[in-house]
């Protein structure tokens, strides 16, 4: 109602002029090029399982490299390999012993983030906290952070830890691939710690071809597979094992699909939802409106029609009766009157017979039945 | 040709929040198209 | 608890204020544990099970149980079923109420609850489903606020800002139908980014569509359980047309709800062959899909159909309390029990006496303010000055 069609028009037209501005050149280039490569030179590391040896020196390291809280055993005590452990709040990076059927010596695996290359926690995060970088770490912002946590619930691999002893201003803590350090061109501070080379850290593409090139070299000491290269959509970490993946805690089930595929579909509905429903719904209240107004047309029409057979009637009704009762008062009055003119005769006949003494007094009753007839017909009419 | 975006998450990122805009667009635009739409029937029936 | 008076000094100690009163001390003493000792001292939580009770009991259970909310009013001025009108007022307070829990007990939940607008405000990260979710349950406890208003406008009597709002309910109505469909099967979307994690019985990817059906049904549910109480313990507030209004809305709601869950039932069946999970179905996990897709919503379906069909308003309230509880049953399985289902044993949450305490609380601040509404306001009752014309 408040605005005009030149108005409405009008902003129509700026709204489809800038949409259109803002789309041109990149929706042109996404139509083009629909897979997403990654970037170019991204870094990463490559861990070889089948070297490590569980020292736990890459553990104090990032420790250190990072200041994080003294730990409660300290890292060359080797007895907390015992125990399976996972990230905490305090500690970025653990190493894990796992026994396989069949093999004699206990492999190694150390755990962090992976980096991923579509990284469900960036994807989950509401206020874009986590961020996949050009050189190839997933970094934090800790400025943003809600603390909601669904971060941790996306991530495949139970990496991002909680601080949640902490009242006001607890983070999200993960590995952060040394990021500050890679960037004075420095090697992550794990990396640097392991004795064994069981880490190597370069730009990921040199590290699959790496990774390969070991496997046809050593074919008897390696499965045939990267773990990390297709995982979840790819990872930053790499990994080369002697056994079954599945053997050392690294979930083989987890399939290539980035996480955002997973959740493409709902967020795409979500616009579908948006335009649609209130045209859907506005339908439905207008034919509801409809029905609602035609049954009200319709009861009032009938209700119109009804009062007027109804009136009809009624006026019939009320002048048969007026009919009738001037009929009935007719016969009143010529009773009445038959009456007093018999009345009168038998007076004049009395009167003539005893000379005329009463003759008066009779006359009275007869005018006050007319009377009584009268107004009786008349309460019937005002009733009517 | 260079791509715009390299990855899945960053093109969602920019997709998305263009809709997103779009959205507002369209919750506002649609009910004020059907104002227009409705506007005779109504002030017809001033009854 | 039923004769008792409002104001005065012998109406203060009723058996339902001391316990309230109890409960909502023991909130205070819980609110500062949280705010001084951190998650940490308070929830049992952990760097696997990040969600816990807070989000699968207050978020998830109560969104969808205050879906009454936009159902009645969808009902009532979209569908033009004029009888819903008497249930449209408790309904959007229920919902109002609801919402503004939800969102009190994201405070308690997240780490830093004064940055909880700034997904919108400061940083959004629109491809995530929780901003969605984010997004929809701000503006939507806005419309609900917008549409409760009215009442509160005729307890101060504020014509004029009254007729306003009135004059808007057919948008904000529409509105809360697109933003309650949208966050609805959107919570139940959040989980979908974790494949590995969720038991493949209760992970489909129609999981929002399952949100967002049952929400439906559970909304419908809680006004006829919620109607239940009201009856009860506020019957003195109730006037004619609102009782008169509240048993039809208890039969046509109950209809509805049946055969809604009936159509939830079918989709529930077709996700488990969608995915070919009927083997899981001869495993511990599938007795207890089983018992939640039986026990708790053809069950009731079942009980509401024959409440309906034999006009028993009785069979009908026990079906909307199996109906609810199925609800919440579903909820707390997706996001608590379900999920890392794979986990050893000992690593599994289980709530903490402290979470169910700050739960309870929540929900008797509801019940409170909801008393306090009812009692004063014309929820159940028209206002004497205020025809009802829409
Ligand atoms: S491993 Fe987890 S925390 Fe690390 S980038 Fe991937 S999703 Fe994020
Ligand atoms: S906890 Fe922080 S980083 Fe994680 S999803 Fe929430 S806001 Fe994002
Ligand atoms: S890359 Fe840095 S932060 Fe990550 S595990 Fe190694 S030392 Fe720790």
């Amino acid at each position: 109602m408040g605005i005009s069609r030149r108005k409405f028009l009008g902003w129509m037209g700026a709204a489809a002029g800038a949409a259109a501005a803002s789309m041109k050149p990149k929706a042109a280039a996404a139509a083009a090029a629909k897979s997403f490569p990654g970037h170019p030179d991204s870094l990463g590391v490559l861990h070889d399982t089948t070297r490590c040896i569980g020292c736990r020196k890459c553990e104090a390291a990032c420790n250190e490299v990072n200041n994080l809280p003294k730990p409660e055993a300290p890292f060359d005590d080797l007895s907390v390999l015992e125990r399976r452990r996972r990230t905490h709040a305090g500690s970025y990076t653990v190493v894990n012993k796992f026994s396989v059927p069949g093999k004699k010596d206990p492999v190694f695996v150390k755990r962090q983030c992976n980096h991923c290359l579509e990284p469900a926690c960036a994807s989950a995060c509401f206020v874009q906290a986590f961020k996949k970088s050009e050189k190839g770490p997933v970094v934090y912002n800790e400025k943003v952070c809600v603390g909601c946590r669904y971060c941790m619930v996306a991530c495949p691999f139970y990496v991002p830890a909680y601080e949640y002893d902490k009242a006001l201003t607890p983070r999200v803590t993960k590995c952060t691939m040394c990021a500050p350090r890679i960037a004075e061109g420095k090697l992550p501070g794990c990396v640097a710690a392991c004795p064994k080379e069981a880490l190597t850290f370069g730009p990921r593409k040199k590290l699959l071809e790496y990774a390969r090139a070991r496997i046809a070299k050593h074919p008897d000491r390696y499965v045939g597979h990267i773990y990390g290269e297709r995982e979840m959509g790819g990872t930053s970490w790499l990994y080369l094992s002697g056994v079954d993946f599945g053997h050392i805690g690294m979930d083989t089930g987890i399939g290539d699909l980035p996480a955002a595929a997973y959740t493409a579909g709902p967020l795409a509905a979500v616009p579908l939802v948006v335009g649609l429903w209130p045209v859907l719904l506005t339908g439905i209240w207008a034919i509801s409106k409809r029905k609602e107004k035609r049954a009200s047309d319709e009861l009032s029409a009938a209700l119109a029609a009804n009062t007027a057979a109804h009136e009809q009637k009624k006026r019939e009704e009320l002048s048969a009766l007026r009919q009738k009762l001037s009929k009935e008062k007719e016969a009143a009055v010529e009773r009445a009157v038959k009456q007093a003119l018999e009345e009168a005769e038998k007076e004049r006949e009395q009167a003539a017979a005893e000379a005329g003494k009463e003759g008066g007094r009779q006359h009275e009753p007869a005018a006050r039945q007319g009377g009584a007839e009268k107004g009786e017909a008349e309460q019937a009419d005002k009733e009517n | 040709m260079e791509p715009d975006f390299y990855t899945l998450q960053g093109f969602m990122t920019h997709v998305k929040g263009v809709i997103y805009v779009l959205m507002a667009g369209g919750l506002v635009g649609i009910p004020l198209f059907w104002k227009f739409l409705a506007g005779r029937d109504e002030k017809k029936r001033t009854y | 608890m039923a004769g008792e008076h409002p104001t005065g000094q012998r109406g203060l100690f009723t058996p339902f204020n001391v316990v309230a009163g109890i409960i909502l001390l023991a909130g205070g003493v819980l609110t500062v544990m949280r705010f001084t000792g951190g998650l940490a001292a308070v929830t049992a939580l952990d760097d696997n099970n990040p969600w816990g009770l807070w989000i699968g009991f207050d978020l998830l259970c109560g969104v969808a149980l205050a879906a009454g909310g936009y159902v009645t009013s969808a009902g009532a001025y979209i569908f033009g079923l004029k009888r819903f009108h008497a249930a449209v007022r408790p309904a959007i307070l229920t919902a109002f109420l609801g919402y503004a829990l939800v969102v009190l007990a994201l405070h308690y939940d997240v780490g830093r609850p004064w940055r909880l607008p700034y997904p919108i405000f400061v940083s959004p990260g629109p491809t995530s489903l929780l901003f969605e979710v984010g997004l929809c349950v701000f503006l939507y406890l806005t419309v609900l606020f917008i549409e409760v208003t009215p009442a509160a406008f005729e307890w101060l009597k504020l014509t004029r800002l009254r007729a306003l709002v009135v004059k808007l309910t057919l948008v904000l109505t529409i509105f809360g139908v697109v933003l309650s469909t949208l966050h609805q099967s959107s919570l139940g979307a959040l989980f979908l980014i974790a494949p590995g994690k969720l038991h493949p019985l209760w992970y489909s990817g129609y999981l929002p569509v399952f949100f967002f059906v049952s929400s439906i049904f559970a909304g419908m549910s809680m006004v006829i359980f919620e109607g239940t109480l009201a009856h009860k313990y506020l019957h003195h507030k109730m006037d004619e047309a609102h009782k008169a209004g509240t048993l039809n809305v208890v039969l046509s709601f109950g209809k509805a709800a049946a055969f809604v869950m009936a159509g939830y039932f079918y989709i529930k069946i077709i996700g488990l062959a969608a995915d070919d999970n009927w083997h899981y179905l001869a495993t511990g996990w599938g007795l207890w899909y089983l018992l939640e897709l039986f026990g708790f919503v053809a069950f009731p379906a079942f009980l509401y159909a024959l409440g309906v069909r034999e006009k028993n308003v009785r069979t009908i309230r026990v079906a909307s309390l199996f109906a609810v509880l199925g609800v919440v049953l579903n909820r707390l399985n997706v996001s608590v029990i379900a999920f890392n289902w794979h986990l050893p044993l000992s690593q599994w949450y289980v709530p903490s006496i402290y979470e169910v305490g700050t739960s309870v609380f929540i929900v008797t601040l509801g019940i409170v303010a909801y008393k306090f509404a009812a009692t004063h306001m014309p929820i159940l009752h028209g206002h004497p000055d205020f025809e009802y014309e829409h």
